[in-house]
C-alpha cells in the first residue's frame, strides 16, 4: 500500500523498476533514518518516550524489560491479524537471547525519527505495502542486542568479571564461575549502561527463532480465550458512546436535523453535529443505536455522486475502447507489431467496488485528560497523519496529541486513511460534547460497509498479438478507473498522469513481449476509494493471468509452459512457478470432473505462483484445493508466511466469487454480510503453501498472497465449464 | 429489571427488554470477549450459549432471557472447551482474533455432540461464523486436531 506509492515518488523514470531492488538498495544505501543502535546512541531523550509501565526500564524507543523479566516490545509497525508483531518478536527475541514465554508487544507512536517506516523514506510512520518486516529487520535485530549488550555490561560490572567471558540464553546471563541471573535482575542497571557505538548481528547459522517453523505467535492464546483487547474493548472512566448518522450519498451535507425523539430516548445523552455527520451519543451503544433511529436528517445532494453502478460501468467501458490519457508502459512499437500479427485477440474485463468489512467495525476513542492533552485509542495504521489532524481539530500543539494503538479486528488496508476518518470522528464528536467525557464512536456494520473507501471499480481492456509461431509479439492492456491517491495528501505521487497504484502488476509483467503498451485513463468519481489488500494487483494480476490463458489457448499451448517459455529459467518468477507445478503435479491427469488452472504474480517484492483445482456441477464451480509457492526473500516466521498465504487466498477468493459494492442513483445498495458476501467456511479450499528457501531480505507477505487466487481459478473455471470469467464476481460471468 | 445468570454469576440488568443481549454483556456487564460485528446474526463473532445453545447475542433480546443461564468465551469451561483452545493456539489458528471466540464457541459446541466431524459437518457447523482473515484452513485443521485429542 503506502510504501509502495513513497517508492514510486523516489524512482525516477523508471515506475516499472521492482519493488525489491527499490527497498534493498534503501536498505543497502542506508538513509540516514534510525536503525536502533545509532539512535539509542544518538537521543538518549528518545528513550524516556518509550511507553514504560512500572518497574519498567527502556532501552530504547523499541523494547523495555521489567523487574520481573519480561520484555516489551515497542513496535513501529500496526497488528491488524497479519502477525507484524509477531515477526518484529521474533527479530528482538533473537537478538537479545530472550525467553520467548516472556515476550509482549505494545503498538508505539509518535515519535518519527525512531518509528518512521524506512520503506517509506523514514518520514513517516506507517504500516501498509506489506513493509512491516522489510523496515524492521535491522532496525529490530539492532535493538535487541544493543540491549543484550547493555545487560552482558551491567552483569560484567556487578560481578566483576569480563563481559566477553558471559553468555546469555533464553533469557538469562551466565559466567563460567557459575554467577547467573535472569534479565530482570540487571535491567535497571543496564540501562545506565553505555550504549554500544555497534553491535554485530548473529550470523544465520545461530539464529533460533529466525527462520523456525516451529514458532508459536506469542498471541494466539489470549486470542483463544476471549481476553485480547481492540478498540472496541476500551472502557474509560464515563465513557459515552456515539454512532454516526453518515450522508446518504458521497458529497452530500446535512442542512438541518431533528433530534428531539432521539434525545427523549432512554440512555440518549446528547445528539451533535460534525462536519462529518451528525453523531448520536449514548451511555452504552444500544442507546446509541436507538436514538439514531429517531433523527431525522435533512440532507444537501446537490453536490453529491448521483452515478449508479450501471451508468459508471458503461462509461468505463466506452474510455476502455479509446485512446488512454496516458501510459505507463510502453515497449517497442505495439501498433506495427498488432498489424503484423498473425492473430488478435481481445477480451474486457471489469471488477466492481470492494469493501474491505473488516470484522471490527471502524471505532476509535477521544478524550481530552485534565492536562490539556488529547488522547485517541485506535487501529493507527498512520499515525502522524492522525496525531496531526486530531491537534488541528482539538486546536493543541501536536505533541499533545498522545496516540494509543490498539490491535484491530482486520484492517486489510481500510485503517490507513489520508483524512483520518473514524479518528478524527472522535475528535470531532469529543469536542462538539465539549470534551465533558470521553468518547467511543462506533460505526455499526451498515456505516461502515456504506461509508465508501472501497477498492476502485476498474475495467481492463487488454489485446495480445500472436505470431505463426505462435508466440506473444504484442500486448497493450488499457486501465479505466479512479486513482486512490490523486486529489489527497500523497497526489504527488501521479507523475506524467499515471497514479502507480492504478498500474502496479500490470506495468511489470515479468514476461518477455517485445511490444507492449499499458495506458491508463483515470475517471473522477467521487466514491471515496482506497488501497484494498494488494491494491492494483487485486485487479491488474486477475486481467493479465486470466488474458494471457486465452493467449495460451488461442496460441495452442499449455498455459504453464506458455508462460515459462516467456521467462528466464532462474527468475523468481519462474522458480515459483516450477515449484507449485510440482507440488499440484502439473503433468499428472486430475480425476474425472477436476480441473486446474495457474497464475503467478509479484507483488510487494514477493513472487506467488498458485494452481487451483475446481470440480463442477456442470452449472457452477467448487475452489477444492490451492497449490501455491512464494518467494518472499527469507521467511522470518515460516508458519505465519503460510498463514498469511492461506488467508490471502481465501481474501481474494471471497472477493472474486462474492463481493461486490454497487450503487443506485449514488447511494450503496449493501449494508451488512446478508447483502456484501465475504467467504465462509464451506467455500475455502484446501491450501497447501511452499516457501522457496531464500537468503534475500525479507519482502513483502501480508498481501502477495492475494493477487494469483482469483485468475488461477478462472482459468480453471474456463476447463470445466467453458467461459470465461471477465466480469466480477463470477456469477457475472458464469450468468451471462 | 432482567436476571441472567452469566458464567454462573446472577446479574440484576436494568434495561430495557429489547435491549440485545450483546450490548448487555459488554457494555452493562463488562465482559468483552463476545464480539459485535453485525448486529444482525449474520457473522456469528457475538455467539454465546443460552441455556446450553449457541446463541446470536445480538440477535437475542434480553426481555425473552429472563432466568437463563448464558455462557460467554470468559466461562467456557471443560474438557472439550480447553482442548479446542488449546489446539487454537498450538495451530495458531488466529489472525487478528476478533472473530475466534465465535468460532470457538461453536467449535466446542459441534465437538460437544460430533465427536468426530467430517468436513462436511464442519463446514456446515461453522458456516455461520465469518472469519474476515480467511482462517478457515486452519479453523478445520484446529477442529479434527481436538477430535483427536479428545478421543485419544
Amino acid at each position: 500500500m503506502i510504501p509502495k506509492l513513497m517508492q514510486s515518488m523516489a524512482l525516477p523514470a523508471r515506475v516499472e523498476a521492482s519493488r525489491r531492488q527499490f527497498l534493498l538498495g534503501a536498505l543497502a544505501a542506508g538513509t540516514g533514518i534510525a536503525v536502533g543502535y545509532r539512535l539509542l546512541s544518538a537521543s538518549p531523550a528518545l528513550a524516556g518516550e518509550a511507553q514504560a509501565g512500572n518497574d519498567s526500564h527502556a532501552f530504547s524507543p523499541y523494547l523495555t524489560i521489567g523487574g520481573d523479566g519480561k520484555v516489551t516490545i515497542l513496535s513501529s509497525q500496526f497488528e491488524m491479524g497479519q502477525g507484524s508483531y509477531n515477526g518484529i518478536a521474533t527479530l528482538v527475541a533473537e537478538e537479545l537471547d530472550a525467553d520467548w514465554s516472556t515476550i509482549d508487544v505494545k503498538g508505539a507512536a509518535g515519535n518519527i525519527p525512531a518509528y518512521g517506516n524506512i520503506a517509506f523514506g523514514g518520514t513517516m510512520q506507517g504500516t501498509g505495502g506489506s513493509t512491516s518486516m522489510s523496515t524492521s529487520w535491522e532496525r529490530y535485530r539492532k535493538a535487541g542486542a544493543a540491549a543484550r549488550a547493555m545487560l552482558i555490561a551491567a552483569a560484567a560490572a556487578e560481578w566483576k568479571v569480563d563481559a566477553a567471558e558471559i553468555t546469555v540464553e533464553n533469557g538469562v546471563l551466565s559466567h563460567p564461575s557459575g554467577k547467573s541471573g535472569g534479565f530482570g535482575a540487571y535491567a535497571a542497571k543496564a540501562t545506565t549502561m553505555p550504549v554500544p557505538a555497534d553491535v554485530k548481528l548473529k550470523e544465520p547459522s545461530a539464529w533460533k527463532f529466525i527462520g523456525n517453523a516451529e514458532l508459536k505467535r506469542f498471541d494466539s492464546a489470549r486470542k483463544a480465550n476471549g481476553t485480547e483487547q481492540y478498540t472496541i474493548d476500551v472502557k474509560l472512566p464515563g465513557m459515552l458512546t456515539a454512532v454516526m448518522i453518515h450522508p446518504p450519498l458521497f458529497g452530500a451535507k446535512a442542512k438541518s436535523f431533528d433530534a428531539s425523539a432521539a434525545r427523549a430516548i432512554k440512555g440518549v445523552v446528547d445528539v451533535v453535529e460534525t462536519p462529518r455527520g451528525i453523531a448520536v451519543v449514548g451511555e452504552h451503544m444500544w442507546a446509541a443505536i436507538k436514538g439514531r433511529e429517531a433523527v431525522t436528517v435533512e440532507w444537501d445532494e446537490s453536490g453529491a455522486e448521483k452515478r449508479g453502478t450501471a451508468e459508471l460501468m458503461s462509461t468505463y467501458r466506452d474510455l476502455a475502447g479509446k485512446t488512454p490519457a496516458a501510459f505507463a508502459r510502453k515497449d517497442g512499437d505495439a501498433e506495427a507489431a498488432f498489424a503484423a500479427a498473425a492473430k488478435v485477440i481481445e477480451a474486457t474485463f471489469e471488477f466492481p467496488y470492494l469493501a474491505h468489512a473488516a470484522l471490527e467495525p471502524l471505532n476509535a476513542v477521544a478524550r481530552r485528560n485534565e492536562d490539556g492533552t488529547i488522547e485517541i485509542w485506535g487501529g493507527h495504521q498512520l499515525p502522524d497523519v492522525y496525531q496531526k489532524l486530531a491537534s488541528e481539530i482539538a486546536g493543541v500543539p501536536v505533541e499533545n496529541v498522545r496516540l494509543n494503538v490498539m490491535k484491530t479486528g482486520g484492517s486489510f488496508g481500510r485503517r490507513a486513511v489520508f483524512d483520518g476518518d473514524v479518528v478524527v470522528e472522535a475528535v470531532h464528536v469529543a469536542k462538539a460534547l465539549g470534551f465533558r467525557a470521553p468518547v467511543k464512536v462506533q460505526w455499526t456494520r451498515e456505516e461502515d460497509t456504506r461509508a465508501g473507501r472501497y477498492r476502485p471499480a476498474y475495467v481492463h481492456r487488454l489485446k495480445a498479438g500472436i505470431d505463426a509461431d505462435g508466440k506473444l509479439v504484442a500486448w497493450s492492456d488499457h486501465i479505466v478507473g479512479q486513482s486512490i491517491v490523486a486529489k489527497t495528501a500523497w497526489d504527488g505521487m501521479v507523475q506524467n498522469g499515471v497514479d502507480p497504484t492504478s498500474v502496479e502488476g500490470a506495468n511489470n509483467l515479468p514476461y518477455a513481449i517485445q511490444n507492449q503498451t499499458v495506458g491508463l485513463t483515470t475517471t473522477d468519481v467521487r466514491v471515496p476509494v482506497l488501497w484494498w489488500r494488494s491494491v492494483g494487483s487485486t485487479h491488474t494480476a486477475f486481467a493479465a493471468e486470466a488474458f494471457l490463458d486465452e493467449v495460451a489457448q488461442a496460441a495452442g499451448r499449455d498455459p504453464l509452459e506458455f508462460r515459462l517459455s516467456m521467462l528466464e529459467p532462474q527468475s523468481r518468477h519462474a522458480t515459483v512457478l516450477k515449484l507449485a507445478a510440482e507440488k499440484a503435479e502439473w503433468q499428472k491427469p486430475l480425476p474425472e470432473g477436476r480441473f486446474r488452472g495457474v497464475a503467478v504474480a509479484e507483488s510487494f517484492g514477493s513472487v506467488v505462483a498458485q494452481i487451483a483445482e475446481v470440480s463442477t456441477d456442470g452449472n457452477g464451480i467448487k475452489v477444492e484445493r490451492v497449490v501455491a509457492a512464494v518467494d518472499c526473500g527469507l521467511a522470518i516466521n515460516p508458519d505465519q508466511v503460510r498463514a498469511q498465504v492461506e488467508g490471502g487466498i481465501g481474501f481474494g477468493l471471497s472477493a472474486i466469487l462474492g463481493e461486490e459494492i454497487t450503487l443506485t442513483d449514488g447511494k450503496v445498495d449493501q449494508g451488512n454480510f446478508d447483502m456484501y458476501t465475504p467467504l465462509r467456511i464451506d467455500a475455502m479450499p484446501k491450501v497447501e503453501v511452499h516457501i522457496v528457501a531464500s537468503s534475500n531480505p525479507p519482502s513483502g507477505i501480508g498481501e502477495p498472497g492475494v493477487p494469483p487466487i482469483g485468475p488461477a481459478v478462472a482459468n480453471a473455471a474456463f476447463k470445466a465449464l467453458g467461459k470465461r470469467i471477465r466480469v466480477m464476481p463470477f456469477a457475472k460471468s458464469l450468468n451471462a | 429489571m432482567v436476571n441472567i445468570k452469566i458464567n454462573g454469576v446472577e446479574h440484576a440488568i436494568e434495561a430495557e427488554a429489547d435491549m440485545p443481549l450483546l450490548w448487555a454483556i459488554r457494555d452493562l456487564v463488562g465482559l468483552t470477549g463476545t464480539k459485535f460485528g453485525c448486529g444482525m446474526a449474520q457473522c456469528g463473532a457475538c455467539t454465546v450459549y443460552v441455556d446450553g445453545s449457541p446463541t446470536r447475542s445480538c440477535q437475542t433480546f434480553i426481555g425473552d432471557i429472563d432466568g437463563a443461564e448464558v455462557t460467554t468465551i470468559e466461562g467456557l469451561k471443560g474438557k472439550v472447551a480447553e482442548t479446542v483452545q488449546s489446539v487454537w493456539a498450538e495451530l495458531d489458528v488466529p489472525q487478528c482474533g476478533y472473530c475466534q471466540s465465535g468460532q470457538i464457541m461453536s467449535a466446542t459446541d459441534l465437538l460437544a455432540s460430533n465427536p468426530k466431524p467430517t468436513d462436511t459437518d464442519i463446514d456446515a457447523a461453522m458456516s455461520g461464523n465469518l472469519c474476515r482473515c480467511a482462517t478457515y484452513h486452519r479453523i478445520r485443521a484446529g477442529i479434527h486436531e481436538a477430535a483427536k485429542r479428545l478421543e485419544a
